[in-house]
């Protein structure tokens, strides 16, 4: 069967139609200028006659009153152009993604080690380097708090609290057969995107400003960088073509980056070029949130939960940027797979004197569901039972229908689908006996292992963010020029919008050109974020190319004198009834016929609608499913550990593109393992963060894989809602099978109880993490068992 | 006697596959240059400091038969001078497809956003110009240097395992290493021996002696430290020999690890996979044992070890030479009793074929991580009892440290000695560790402690480390 010219009938049917060119896997469409060498960033665009490179200057305390900045040997230096500080900023000094008071460039006050306070501009690179160490800092010290509690006890938040309750979780907690508390912490996390934030402003006419930013968010730095020069938006183009990894990383932090080059363009009227250094880069930019969860649940006999109560502390840094909707993921995510009958989740962002946490893959909801995951566990070694046991009798039903804590209901559960073929996959009867056999053997190494699922709810919490853009045109020669607003960081958003503009069109892959994101082609786009990237922008041009390929449809009809119905756009030609005329010779009759070949396509998510205050609604148009299980073994006399092997089931609802769907699986998950094993991030007293390169901070290497990785995405599971083929997101919710790491750490520990207690281990979980856990577990099974 | 310091010359090379010259400061890193003057920019910067592999390329050193990867971001020009260097542009135009790891990477979803691939791509075609079996663990090996945050590396090293060796075609640059070379202001001399090596050294007294440079250079390219003149070492054959005798083996002072790797292999097994773990085939291919024990970091993992094993150092001057043991080398922090006009000339590591070696590097991650401890045991046995042991730790004090009582504590004693609270006490009390980003004292002090337990089973021929299984 073939694609109709009815667009209904591209979705109606998605699993009948035989597709050319979406669901199969295409690589990444720069995969040979990647191993080439010749795949452009923004640092390897040709520099431009005259162009300034900047350095900025951080302050070297966590809390003080910035009383003078000394620039002068600084500008003694020959070479450089310029330093700037909050003064020379024409227009405001505000970056700030929601809220405000969030500057650029530090005015009166520093509240973070770090924290970019003046921008140097010379002649080169190294230069700029030099003279930004010669920027003298008159700063009065005050007394900096990094302490998560401390913040709460003093009510220094940088965003309202946020309740979201359901049911009458107090009656119920009074009524449980057990309560049950418990405190966890978990780190942060350093995105160590490999290509450190850039910009690139230059200057046009007038007030014109071409800026290339290496952002996740085009449109907010179109924004930013118009209100930081005092323009209207009008006179800010931002463009991107490839971002070197990105995970979050560079959704609000390059505004800033961005916005300072700009200003430096402008005040100096040469191009300007801003990168940081990867120390710079860790010192200045934002982070994944740690959190701190203080929990409680009320429970049956058997383990169901009829109550849950959890006060997430979130470390929000020194402003807000994006902690509130980052608390918000959290708390909706707290239920995970769990029907939870009744919740008291509070939610507060903790203002310290540490760099600003912002978006890392997941948003939240990793920390979430690492507390979640963690109740389980616990519940599983109070009550006797196995972990599994205790999933099963909380799994919300299929289809119940049952509600989420903030009122949505479940009604696309694929919960016992991924859970029941993950365990099937990974062997786990005959393993988990292996595994216990081989503890009572061993008596330095002990293995542990452990099941999760992850449901992860898709849409942007804000419902206004859900909406994307393209522009489609084709030319006289058939050829076809795709822009959209979402961005390329590796994850392969292009090659997947491509692709869906190939099959409505009928066309080769390679017929489609995939240019930059610019503002000046899709206006008022929303951050490439919220896994959320072909949902949005993949509409968006799959409605631009349906609307364009209706009209040469029509004129083809016309040309073979046919019913419109009849015409079949497929291999690179258009035809009905055995005739048949090239794609290119069509658009060429369509040009000379005075018929539009070009179109903005919009699309919105349906559905979906939020009350931020109250925190119900149905935020999210559908949820994705995954399930993994992992095995770890560990060693009780340094606490070294590793994970021998990983089984994961993800539902991808129908893939646009398996191979990379598969490649955000696996590589989510070993980010995942990073956060939550090796990756440690480490302040000195003095508020310092020492772990500010990847000699000291560990991100997961080739040899920490799993040896023994099985992936397998969900089969014939098109999603229930109407999205783009019937694919699903898949950005974000791979990194949360990694807790599957975590869990399995908790079980090797515990299994020096015989299983029976639950471990003391926080996230990440270190080497030096697990070997306390071992210890305290130890001292526990002599104070306890005698 | 060439004439180090007269006249300057550019730095030439052969650069994938053509002679070039190089007018600029010896002191300029590759990278720079690469990607500033001969814009070639598929190299890139990912962190500046030889930890993340996006910066590698292939260099051929004049003495050497084959290329390997190094990080070209810590790698100065004036070491490069009479190299042969590939980067990823130059495997690129070996073809159509250019190298067969390229196109089966391009293939096989091996780049996501594509950032650390040339790198990736030259550690890989680095691999299979050498004379290693490509199976996984050689792949990891070849990996260890290279970050990649976005694929999860599965597709990676499968399109490593799945590309037959090639051997890249390498064009030996005319010449070797000439003496002085860089420019006016910044130049690195070659002294093909020891009496020019005196005569430069007197010459430009208090220059820095370069043997690889991967922890001298990361001041360079952190900081932008300059140098107007640098000595390197590496010309000198003498520094370079690697000699076995009937008592010992000797490692010249500028042998880099990756010629000396066999040689370890052969004796010491537990302490050849150690080194490859602290250092990548990046840091191998350049770096030497005697930059390592010179530059007196506290967290050098060779000095455990040698130490343990009862090494000593030659140490040569002008004036003549003298031997001492690495133990009494170290006198605080980066402090050694290395003269102002002294070099390491060699290393020395008896042969014994009674003792029982094992070194355990403790760290966040198992690969090309800074040790949190690094404990380093030799026992030699009488019968079923210990006749003698030496220990020795790293990462534990400003200095390494070697655990004397322990050691005598053990002497007459079973192996099941090393179980016994007392020898972990005796340890303790000879331990002042500090905290630090890599672990806090008490954990440093816990694992110390803990070791001689791993030892006891390791020798009882139990597996003892996670990464065995």
């Amino acid at each position: 069967m073939n694609i109709r010219t009815d667009p209904k009938a591209l979705k109606a049917d998605p699993l009948a139609i035989e597709r050319k060119v979406v669901g199969r896997s295409h690589p990444h469409d720069s995969a040979r200028r990647h191993v080439r060498g010749e795949a452009i960033y923004i640092d390897d665009m040709p520099e431009l006659p005259g162009t300034l490179h900047l350095a900025p200057v951080l302050s070297p305390v966590a809390k003080g009153k910035l009383k003078n900045i000394d620039t002068s040997a600084a500008l003694d230096l020959n070479g450089v152009a310029s330093v700037i500080t909050a003064a020379d900023i024409p227009g405001s000094n505000e970056a700030a993604p929601i809220l405000a008071n969030e500057p650029f460039l530090a005015e009166d006050e520093v509240l973070h080690v770090g924290q970019i306070v003046a921008v140097v501009a010379a002649t080169s690179f190294e230069l700029a380097q030099q003279a930004a160490r010669l920027v003298v800092l008159d700063i009065e010290e005050k007394a900096p708090n990094f302490d998560l509690d401390t913040a709460f006890d003093a009510d220094d938040f940088t965003h309202p609290t946020q309740l979201l309750a359901s049911g009458d979780a107090a009656s119920e907690m009074a009524k449980a057969d057990e309560v049950i508390s418990g405190s966890l912490t978990m780190g942060g996390q350093d995105h160590f995107y490999l290509e450190t934030h850039i910009a690139l402003a230059i200057l046009g006419e007038d007030e014109d400003m071409l800026v290339w930013s290496s952002t996740q968010h085009p449109t907010e730095v179109q924004v930013h960088t118009a209100l930081a020069l005092g323009v209207a938006s009008h006179r800010v183009d931002v463009q991107i073509r490839r971002m070197g990894g990105a995970f979050g990383g560079k959704e609000s932090q390059p505004t800033i980056i961005a916005g300072l080059a700009a200003v430096m363009a402008r005040l100096t009227g040469k191009p300007c070029s801003f990168r940081l250094r990867r120390h710079d880069d860790m010192a200045a930019t934002g982070k994944r949130h740690g959190f701190k969860m203080d929990w409680q649940v009320g429970v049956s006999k058997t383990g169901r939960i009829a109550a849950m109560k959890v006060k997430a502390l979130a470390n929000s840094g020194h402003v807000a940027d994006l902690t509130g909707p980052v608390v918000t993921r959290a708390l909706t995510h707290f239920d995970n797979c769990y029907h939870l009958p009744a919740t008291d989740f509070t939610g507060f962002s903790a203002k310290t004197n540490t760099v600003s946490n912002t978006a890392f893959r997941g948003f939240g909801g990793p920390q979430g569901i690492l507390a979640s995951e963690a109740m389980i566990d616990e519940i599983a070694r109070h009550l006797g039972k196995d972990p599994n046991e205790v999933r099963a009798v909380n799994y919300y039903g299929p289809g119940t229908g049952e509600e989420t804590p903030y009122g949505q209901p479940v009604d696309d559960n694929r919960i016992t689908d991924v859970v029941d073929r993950v365990m099937e996959n990974a062997e786990w009867t005959r393993r988990r006996i292996e595994i216990d056999e081989f503890n009572a053997k061993s008596p330095v190494l002990k293995k542990g292992l452990a099941m999760m699922p992850v449901k992860f709810g898709i849409s942007f919490n804000l419902t206004a963010l859900n909406q994307g853009g393209a522009l489609v045109h084709v030319y006289m020669d058939g050829s076809v020029h795709l822009n959209h607003g979402g961005t390329e960081m590796g994850q392969g958003l292009n090659t997947k919008v491509a692709q869906v503009v190939a099959e409505v069109f009928g066309l080769p892959l390679d017929a489609i050109s995939i240019t930059p994101t610019t503002t000046g082609k899709v206006p008022n786009t929303s951050a490439t974020a919220a896994s959320a990237g072909s949902d949005l922008n993949g509409a968006a041009a799959f409605n631009a190319a349906t609307a364009i390929r209706a009209r040469m449809a029509k004129a083809a009809a016309e040309h073979f004198d046919c019913p419109v119905e009849d015409i079949i756009f497929e291999d690179g030609s258009v035809s009905a009834g055995g005739r048949s005329i090239t794609f290119g010779t069509l658009a060429k009759h369509c040009w000379a016929e005075r018929i539009g070949l070009s179109e903005a396509g919009f699309y919105k998510t349906p559905k979906i609608h939020w009350d931020g205050k109250t925190l119900k609604g149905r935020p999210f148009f559908y949820y994705t499913y995954g399930a993994a299980v992992s095995e770890v073994v560990i060693d009780t006399l340094t606490g070294e550990n590793r994970c021998l092997r990983t089984d994961i089931v993800q539902d991808c609802g129908k893939p646009l593109n398996p191979v990379i769907d598969l490649g955000q699986i696996e590589g989510g998950f070993v980010q995942g393992m990073g956060w939550l094993t090796c990756e440690e991030l480490w302040w000195d007293d003095k508020g310092k963060l020492r772990t500010i390169g990847p000699s000291t901070y560990k991100i997961p290497g080739s040899r920490d894989v799993p040896p023994v990785f099985n992936v397998s995405i969900l089969d014939d599971k098109p999603n229930r809602e109407d999205t783009v083929f019937r694919s699903k997101a898949i950005g974000e919710p791979p990194l949360m099978l990694a807790i599957s790491v975590w869990l399995a750490l908790r079980d090797a520990v515990s299994s020096l109880s015989g299983g029976r207690y639950a471990a003391a281990l926080n996230a990440p979980a270190t080497p030096e993490a697990v070997l306390i856990a071992v210890d305290a577990m130890k001292e526990k099974v002599v104070s306890k068992d005698g | 006697m060439r004439q180090h310091g007269g006249m300057t010359e550019p730095i030439t090379f052969d650069l994938n596959g053509a002679p070039t010259s190089a007018e600029c400061r010896a002191d300029r890193t590759v990278l720079e240059w690469l990607r500033g003057d001969a814009l070639l920019r598929g190299t890139k910067e990912g962190c500046a400091e030889g930890d993340c592999g996006a910066c590698s390329i292939l260099m051929r050193a004049p003495d050497d038969d084959r290329y390997r990867p190094a990080n070209s971001c810590i790698l100065l020009m004036g070491q490069v001078e009479g190299a042969s260097l590939m980067t990823v542009e130059g495997l690129a135009a070996m073809g159509p497809d250019g190298h067969p790891v390229q196109s089966l990477m391009a293939e096989n979803g091996s780049s996501q956003c594509g950032f650390c691939t040339p790198g990736i791509v030259c550690a890989l075609a680095g691999l299979g110009d050498g004379d290693t079996a490509v199976d996984e663990p050689a792949v990891h090996e070849a990996l260890a240097g290279n970050l990649c945050r976005c694929t999860g590396y599965r597709p990676i090293v499968e399109a490593a395992l799945a590309t037959a060796p090639v051997k890249l075609n390498a064009a030996s640059p005319s010449g070797g290493r000439r003496a002085s070379v860089g420019s006016a202001n910044s130049q690195m001399h070659h002294p093909g021996n020891f009496e020019e090596l005196w005569a430069v050294m007197k010459t430009h007294p208090g220059s820095p002696l370069l043997a690889g440079g991967t922890d001298d250079n990361l001041s360079v390219a952190q900081a932008h430290t300059r140098h107007d003149n640098i000595i390197s070492l590496r010309a000198i054959a003498e520094l370079a020999r690697i000699e076995t005798n009937a008592t010992h083996l000797s490692i010249g002072g500028a042998a880099r690890w990756c010629d000396m790797l066999p040689h370890l292999e052969m004796h010491w097994p537990s302490f050849a996979a150690m080194l490859r773990r602290f250092g990548s085939v990046q840091v191998r291919s350049v770096s030497t044992m005697g930059g390592n024990l010179a530059t007196a970091s506290p967290i050098g993992d060779s000095a455990p070890s040698l130490i343990a094993l009862d090494s000593a150092l030659v140490l040569k001057s002008s004036a003549g030479e003298r031997r001492v043991s690495v133990e009494d080398f170290y006198t605080g922090y980066r402090e050694t009793i290395l003269r102002e006009n002294e070099v390491i000339a060699a290393i020395e590591i008896p042969l014994s074929k009674d003792v029982e070696f094992r070194v355990y590097k403790v760290s966040k991650r198992y690969d090309q991580d800074i040790s949190t401890v690094c404990g380093a045991f030799s026992v030699r046995m009488d019968g079923e009892k210990i006749a003698s042991a030496r220990i020795a730790f790293g990462g534990m004090a400003a200095t390494p440290v070697r655990c004397r009582s322990a050691e005598s504590l053990l002497v007459g004693k079973p192996l099941e000695a090393l179980n016994d609270a007392r020898i972990s006490d005796a340890i303790e009390a000879d331990l002042a560790p500090m905290s630090d980003m890599r672990g806090t004292a008490n954990y440093r002090m816990r694992v110390a402690r803990n070791l001689p337990k791993r030892l006891a089973l390791d020798l009882s021929g139990e597996i003892v480390e996670v990464m065995a299984l």
